[in-house]
C-alpha cells in the first residue's frame, strides 16, 4: 500500500543522508521524496511516499523515529489527508497540437508559465492521480521533459506535527 | 572561565565525564589531542597495535563493567580500521565512544591527505555521529555524545574532529554541561502499566510457561530483578548467547543457552509453551529458525526498551516499552502481592517440569568419545577443564566459530559480564582484545581468552600491548586446525567439501607467546589437561598462551535444522536428527 510519511527533524547537516541511508540499508523503497526548512528554521519537515504493508510501515515508522535527529513523524496516509505535488513540464505545442494541449492543460487547471513558437511549459499542482492523469491525456511523444516535486502533504482539520 | 584549547576541552570534558581509559592510537589528525593527552594524569591511555583492537579493548572493558568505553583515533586508515570494532558494538548495543580525528576543515572534500568521511563510512553501524563545525561546541558534544552512548538501547557513537578545532593557539571558555536534554531523543523509560497487568495475569494463568532472557538484561543492569522473578514465579528460563549469566547458569530452573546451538530442553520449552515472557531480547535469525514455525502455541510478552525490536520478527501480544528493570520490578510488585496465590499454583507447572525432565534426559551436551580415543582432547573437555581450574568465576572472552559455542555451553555462568562474546556481528579477532578490556578494568581477575587458531591471529599482534601494560590473561586456543565452523557446515550442507577451511603453516604459538615476553604451553593428552591448566592459573601475573590440540573432527550440537525447521527440530549429533 502507497504510504506518506511526513517527518519533522532537526534542520542539521547529515540528518538527511542518515534518514536515507536507513531506507537503503534496511530495503525500504522511496517513491518520492521531498524536504525544506519549515517556519522553524532549526527544522526542517520531510515528506516521503513508499510502498510498504502494514508490519512493514510499523517498522519503518519505529526505526525511523529512532533517528536521533527525528523529533516526530506521522504516517499522513493512516487518516484524512490533503497531498499536493507540483509538475513543470515542457510540452511539444506546435501547429496542430498548440490549441489541444492547451485545452488539456485547461482541464487540469495547468498553467502555462513559459511559451516558445513549438513549445509551451505548464505548470500543474494537484495529486499525484490528477498528475499522472494529466500526463496520460497529453498527446503522445509531445512530453520534452518533466520534472516532478514530489509529494507533500498535511493532516486535515486542526492537529499539527510539531517540535 | 577558564580558557582552554579544543583539544584540551576534549580532554577535560572525557575527564568530567568520568572516562579513565582511552583506548587508541595516534596520527596526524589527532597530534593536538595526543598532545593534550600527555599533559595530564588523570585518563589513562591504552595504546594498541590496531584500532580495531582499540574499539573491541573499549569494548570489552564496557561489557566487564557496565561503563562506555572510548576510543580514539586518527583519520583515514585509523577511523576505517575502527570500524570493524564499531559494527561489533552496534550489533551488541554496547555503549561507547569513538572520536575520530578529521583532516583540517578547509581540506574537507578535496580527497587531501588521510581523508575519510567518517561520518558516512560510519552512519550505518552508529547509534548517532557528530562531526564538529565550531570547537566551543566540543564539551557540549561530548556530553551529547555519552548521553545518547549510554540511554536507551545503547550503542557506539562517533565524534569526528577536523584537526583546526583542536588547535593549541585558540583558546575558548570551558564549561561542561552538567545535563544535557534533546527534543529529538526522548528513550522511554516507565512501560504502560496497563500492559505490565495484562502481562502479569497472563503469566500467572500459564500451563507452559517459558522465560526468554536476552542481552538486554545484563546491558540494562536488570539481573536481580530477572532473578527475583523467575524465582518467585517458579517458571523455567532460558538464556541467549548475549544474555549468559544473567540468570545463574548453575540454577535447576535455567534450561541452557537457545537457538541455533541451544540445548534441547531449552528449544523444546521454546516450542512447546503456552506462555514464552521474552525480556530484552530481540528474536534474531539464529533464535527463532523459521518464523512462521517459532513458539506455535504461546501467546508472546516481550519487553524491551526499543520500540523498534518489538514486532519486527515475531508479533508480540503483549508488548511493552521501557527499562526492562523498571518493568521487572513492577510485574514483581504484582506477582508478590499474589503470592499466597502461588502455592497453589505451583501444581499447575508439574507436569510441565515432568516435561522438561525428560527433555533435559536427553543429556544433549554429553560427550561422545570412541573407546580407542582415550588421550585424544576434545575441544569441549578444554572449556570444562578451564570451567573446573577457575571455579567457574572468571571473565570469560570468546572469537567465533565452534570454541565460541563449546565456550558457551560448557562454562555456565552465575554472573553477569562475565560472558563475552560477539553474538550480533560474530567478529573473529574480538576476543584477545575483548579480554585485555576486561583485564585493564579488572586487574585482580581471573580472565580467559577461549579462541581457536583461526580467530586468534585475527588481531594476534596485540599480545605486544599485553607485555607493554602487563596484562595477565590466559589464552586457550582450542586450536583443530581449522576454520571449525565453516567446516562443520560443509561437512554438513556440501558432502564434506572443506573449501578453504583448513589452517596450513600455523605458527608454533608456544614460541610466538615467549617471543612476545609471554608464557607459552602446549597440551596435547587429555590426561594433562587438568594439570597443566592447574599450573597455568597459577602463574597470576603472566600473560599465559595455552595451545590445546583437539580433535579437528568434533561437531557442535545440538544445532537446529534449517531452513524449514522449528525450534524443535534438532541435529542431536553426526547424522542424529529429531
Ligand atoms: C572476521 C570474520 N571473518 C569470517 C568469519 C566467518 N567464520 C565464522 S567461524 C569461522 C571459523 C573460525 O575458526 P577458528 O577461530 O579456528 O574457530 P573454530 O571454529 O575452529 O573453533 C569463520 C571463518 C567471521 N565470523 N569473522
Ligand atoms: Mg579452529
Amino acid at each position: 500500500m502507497r504510504r506518506i510519511v511526513s517527518v519533522l527533524m532537526e534542520n542539521e547537516a547529515g540528518a538527511l543522508s542518515r534518514l536515507i541511508g536507513l531506507f537503503a540499508q534496511r530495503g525500504y523503497n522511496i517513491e518520492t521524496l521531498t524536504v525544506a526548512p519549515t517556519e522553524d528554521e532549526t527544522l526542517s519537515r520531510l515528506t516521503l511516499t513508499t510502498l510498504a504493508s502494514d508490519e512493514q510501515i510499523e517498522q519503518i515508522t519505529k526505526q525511523v523515529n529512532k533517528l536521533v535527529e527525528v523529533v516526530k513523524l506521522v504516517d499522513l496516509s493512516e487518516g484524512d489527508h490533503i497531498e499536493r505535488e507540483l509538475m513543470l513540464i515542457k510540452v511539444l505545442a506546435g501547429g496542430a497540437h498548440r490549441a489541444e494541449v492547451k485545452r488539456i492543460s485547461d482541464v487540469f487547471r495547468g498553467q502555462i508559465v513559459d511559451v516558445t513558437q513549438n513549445s509551451y511549459t505548464i505548470q500543474l499542482t494537484g495529486t499525484t492521480e490528477k498528475i499522472d492523469a494529466f500526463l496520460k491525456a497529453l498527446p503522445i511523444d509531445s512530453v520534452l521533459e518533466v520534472v516532478r516535486s514530489g509529494v507533500s502533504g498535511l493532516s486535515r482539520g486542526e492537529k499539527v506535527l510539531s517540535g | 572561565m577558564e580558557k582552554l584549547s579544543g583539544g584540551d576541552m576534549l580532554i577535560r570534558a572525557l575527564q568530567d565525564e568520568g572516562v579513565e581509559y582511552v583506548f587508541g592510537y595516534p596520527g596526524g589528525a589527532v597530534l593536538h589531542i595526543y598532545d593534550a593527552l600527555f599533559n595530564q594524569q588523570k585518563i589513562q591511555h591504552i595504546l594498541v597495535r590496531h584500532e580495531q583492537a582499540a574499539t573491541h579493548m573499549a569494548d570489552g572493558y564496557s561489557r566487564a563493567t557496565g561503563l562506555p568505553g572510548v576510543v580514539l583515533v586518527t583519520s583515514g586508515p585509523g577511523a576505517t580500521n575502527a570500524i570493524t570494532g564499531i559494527a561489533t558494538a552496534y550489533m551488541d548495543s554496547i555503549p561507547m565512544v569513538i572520536i575520530s580525528g578529521q583532516v583540517q576543515s578547509h581540506l574537507i572534500g578535496t580527497d587531501s591527505f588521510q581523508e575519510t568521511d567518517m561520518i558516512g563510512i560510519s552512519r550505518p553501524v552508529v547509534k548517532h555521529s557528530f562531526l564538529v563545525k565550531e570547537a566551543r561546541d566540543i564539551p557540549k558534544t561530548i556530553k551529547k555524545a555519552f548521553y545518547i552512548a549510554t540511554t536507551g538501547r545503547p550503542g557506539p557513537v562517533v565524534v569526528d574532529i577536523p584537526k583546526d578545532k583542536t588547535n593549541p593557539h585558540d583558546l575558548y571558555d570551558y564549561e561542561y554541561p552538567a545535563k544535557i536534554s534533546l527534543r529529538s531523543y526522548n528513550p522511554a523509560i516507565t512501560g504502560h502499566s496497563g500492559q505490565i497487568q495484562k502481562a502479569t495475569k497472563l503469566l500467572l494463568s500459564a500451563e507452559r510457561p517459558m522465560i526468554y532472557a536476552g542481552g538486554g538484561v545484563i546491558l540494562g543492569n536488570a539481573t536481580e530483578e530477572l532473578r527475583k522473578l523467575t524465582k518467585i514465579l517458579g517458571f523455567p528460563i532460558t538464556n541467549t548467547l548475549m544474555s549468559l549469566g544473567s540468570f545463574p547458569g548453575t540454577d535447576d530452573q535455567f534450561l541452557g543457552m537457545l537457538g541455533m546451538h541451544g540445548t534441547f530442553e531449552a528449544n523444546n520449552a521454546m516450542h512447546h509453551c503456552d506462555v514464552l515472557l521474552a525480556i530484552g531480547a530481540r528474536f534474531d535469525d539464529r533464535i527463532t529458525n523459521t518464523p512462521s514455525m517459532f513458539c506455535p502455541k504461546a501467546k508472546i510478552i516481550h519487553i524491551d526498551v526499543d520500540p523498534a525490536s518489538i514486532s519486527k520478527t515475531i508479533r508480540a501480544d503483549v508488548p511493552i516499552v521501557g527499562e526492562v528493570g523498571l518493568i521487572l520490578k513492577e510485574m514483581l510488585e504484582i506477582v508478590e502481592g499474589q503470592i499466597s496465590r502461588k502455592s497453589d499454583e505451583k501444581p499447575i507447572l508439574d507436569s510441565w517440569w515432568e516435561q522438561i525432565a525428560s527433555w533435559r534426559s536427553q543429556d544433549c551436551l554429553k560427550i561422545n568419545r570412541g573407546s580407542e580415543e582415550e588421550e585424544l582432547i576434545k575441544p569441549q573437555d578444554g572449556v570444562k577443564a578451564v570451567f573446573l581450574v577457575t571455579d567457574g568465576q572468571a571473565y570469560v572472552t570468546s572469537d567465533v566459530g565452534q570454541h565460541q559455542m563449546f565456550a558457551a555451553l560448557y562454562y555456565p555462568f552465575d554472573e553477569p559480564r562475565r560472558w563475552i562474546n560477539s553474538g550480533g556481528l560474530g567478529t573473529m579477532g574480538f576476543g584477545l582484545p575483548a579480554a585485555m578490556g576486561a583485564q585493564i578494568a579488572f586487574p585482580e581477575s581471573t580472565v580467559v581468552c577461549i579462541t581457536g587458531e583461526g580467530s586468534i591471529q585475527m588481531n594476534i599482534q596485540e599480545l605486544s600491548t599485553c607485555a607493554q601494560y602487563g596484562l595477565p590473561l590466559k589464552i586457550i586456543n582450542l586450536n583443530n586446525r581449522s576454520l571449525g565452523m565453516v567446516k562443520q557446515w560443509q561437512d554438513m550442507q556440501y558432502e564434506g567439501r572443506h573449501s578453504h577451511s583448513y589452517m596450513d603453516s600455523l605458527p608454533d604459538f608456544v614460541s610466538l607467546a615467549e617471543s612476545y615476553g609471554h608464557l607459552g604451553y602446549k597440551i596435547e593428552k587429555r590426561s594433562d589437561l587438568e594439570p597443566v591448566l592447574k599450573e597455568v592459573f597459577s602463574k597470576k601475573d603472566r600473560l599465559v598462551f595455552v595451545d590445546i590440540m583437539v580433535d579437528p573432527k568434533e561437531h557442535v550440537y545440538p544445532m537446529l535444522v534449517s531452513p524449514n525447521g522449528s525450534l524443535r527440530d534438532m541435529w542431536l549429533a553426526k547424522g542424529v536428527r529429531t
